[in-house]
């Protein structure tokens, strides 16, 4: 193993975790001033100009609440909960491919901290397990609206998990490669925009949903639905924990905006990129693949603001009786086609 | 060699997560050590070279079917006090079971030899994605699809049932 390697690999995976968690904490800020925007108001403004520091003053308040535990719950999954909530949230971006390679000190570095040959299905695993999290402290706070909220959250999520699966499947034959690099390559067409999403659009609206709700947003924030749960699996939370969860929430949303813009949005290609070339494509590609992660937390968050929620029955409805027959109808289409232009017929 | 230090660290976990789950006090607690096997078996799969199985294992037993055990426990919310009885009959029947269980994989293991010490990982494509599909899609495409068959015949016979309970309290 080189040395230049193993600096190069820590001080991205450095970047990576830094990078994401500053992101995290500004998209709180991020969604109130858009909550604000939608409803006509003006959002938080008193911390620093234009409230820019209000996410560091939240913070602060977590930092500095009674760390409480209730008497009747299971100390330890209690406090496993949210961490693991954290770690599955940090984990998956270790595989989303941030830019083109860069050239410096005589070498070629990768904006990526592993290409696994598999990296897609790392990234559905990582997912999978995230529900735990949410199971654990919920079933652990010994509280009956925090359980609802665990089994609403699993069962949502198995349900849900299966649709993203498919339409997965469906852009691992459009490229034939599980890893997101190949993927992302293959989008590059004739000049940067042979994105997946003119080929599949379909696909694109069958993920977008159940990134949704994988993500437990509105309007499939049932487990934390406060009209009914007061606060779903968070209830009995507190403190930096319940700050764990809520920024567990917020990493996500930027994760899951970053697998949609690598699947769908041609990840760092954009258009007229043939024309740079070396460090100045990856400076360029970098930035258009982080430009469209914040359009699809914008789009996240305008949808959290405009639509209501679902009722349960009506979740479930869409996810085993529309989601997975569009996404399988898709996924046979998209075989023909390519059967098709393999030639055989 | 440190390869093989890392096997017996992980053969060590696995062996002490999976006695965990038959110790552990309560059954939530069972289920989330079997998960933490889960990971390990993953753990050794990634050893052999088998990125895949090692990932798929994870999303299939640890992210779907361990988060229906964990459902099902979390509903029932069992504990010491309200826990069914069991017979003294039952009792000695699982014993008698699970020791001629242990019989049988003692004398399937008994005469097992060690053709290499350590594990082998160079060159090793067979658990890779290519690898594998090769494999499934040549060799092995008869059972692979009779298990698909079996699937898909277990899926009938439970829609099959929750159809049929539905319509008794139709009568009703």
């Amino acid at each position: 193993m080189d040395t230049g390697l193993i600096i190069e690999k820590s001080l991205l995976v450095l970047a990576v975790f830094g990078i994401t968690l500053l992101i995290a904490t500004y998209l709180t800020y991020f969604e109130r001033k858009v909550a604000a925007w939608l409803q006509d108001r003006i959002g938080p403004d008193r911390a620093g100009p234009f409230g820019i520091l209000q996410p560091l003053a939240d913070a602060g308040k977590m930092f500095f609440k009674e760390d409480f535990i209730p008497r009747n719950a299971d100390k330890w999954l209690f406090i496993l909960g949210p961490g693991i909530a954290m770690f599955t949230a940090l984990m998956t971006g270790a595989v989303i491919p941030w830019g083109p390679n860069i050239e410096a000190f005589g070498r070629s570095i990768s904006l990526q901290i592993a290409d696994i040959n598999i990296g897609i299905l790392f990234i559905m695993g990582v997912l999978s397990i995230g529900v735990y999290g949410i199971m654990i402290g919920g079933w652990a706070s010994n509280n009956k609206y925090s359980l609802f909220g665990a089994i609403r959250a699993s069962s949502q999520m198995i349900s849900y998990e299966l649709a993203m699966g498919i339409s997965v499947i469906t852009i691992v034959m459009m490229t034939g490669s599980l890893s997101l690099r190949d993927i992302v390559d293959g989008q590059h067409g004739s000049f940067g925009m042979g994105w997946n999403v003119f080929y599949q659009p379909v696909c694109f609206l069958v993920f977008f949903i159940t990134a949704l709700a994988e993500t437990n947003r509105a309007p499939f924030d049932l487990p934390e639905c406060e009209s009914e749960l007061i606060g779903g699996y968070h209830t009995e939370y507190g403190s930096m924990k319940l700050g764990f969860f809520l920024f567990a929430e917020y990493i996500n949303m930027f994760i899951s905006s970053a697998v949609i813009a690598a699947l769908f949005f041609g990840g760092y290609n954009f258009p007229g990129m043939d024309a740079f070339s070396g460090n100045t494509l990856a400076i360029l590609g970098t930035l258009a693949f982080f430009g469209k992660i914040v359009f699809f937390i914008f789009v996240f968050m305008w949808i959290r603001w405009t639509l209501p929620r679902f009722r349960f029955d009506q979740l479930m409805h869409l996810g085993w009786k529309s989601l997975i027959p569009i996404s399988l109808i898709n996924l046979l289409i998209t075989g023909l086609v390519i059967a098709f232009n393999e030639g055989w017929f | 060699m440190s390869l093989a230090i890392l096997t017996y660290i992980l053969g060590g976990l696995t062996f002490g997560s999976a006695l965990m789950v038959v110790l552990a006090p309560h059954p939530v607690r069972s289920v989330l050590y079997l998960i933490l096997t889960f990971f390990f078996i993953s753990g050794n799969y990634i050893l052999l070279n088998a990125q895949f199985v090692a990932v798929v294992n994870i999303i299939v037993y640890a992210g779907a079917i361990m988060v229906l055990f964990l459902f099902v426990l979390m509903l029932l919310n069992l504990s010491k006090e309200n826990e069914p009885k069991t017979k003294n009959v039952a009792k000695f029947a699982a014993v008698v079971a699970s020791g001629i269980l242990a019989v049988v994989l003692i004398a399937a293991t008994k005469d097992t030899m060690i053709l290499q010490s350590g594990y082998q990982t160079s060159d090793n494509a067979q658990g890779l994605v290519e690898g594998l599909g090769q494999l499934l899609f040549t060799k092995y495409v008869l059972p692979f699809e009779i298990s698909s068959v079996l699937f898909l015949s277990a899926m009938v016979g439970a829609v099959l049932l929750a159809k049929r309970e539905k319509q008794i309290t139709n009568e009703l």
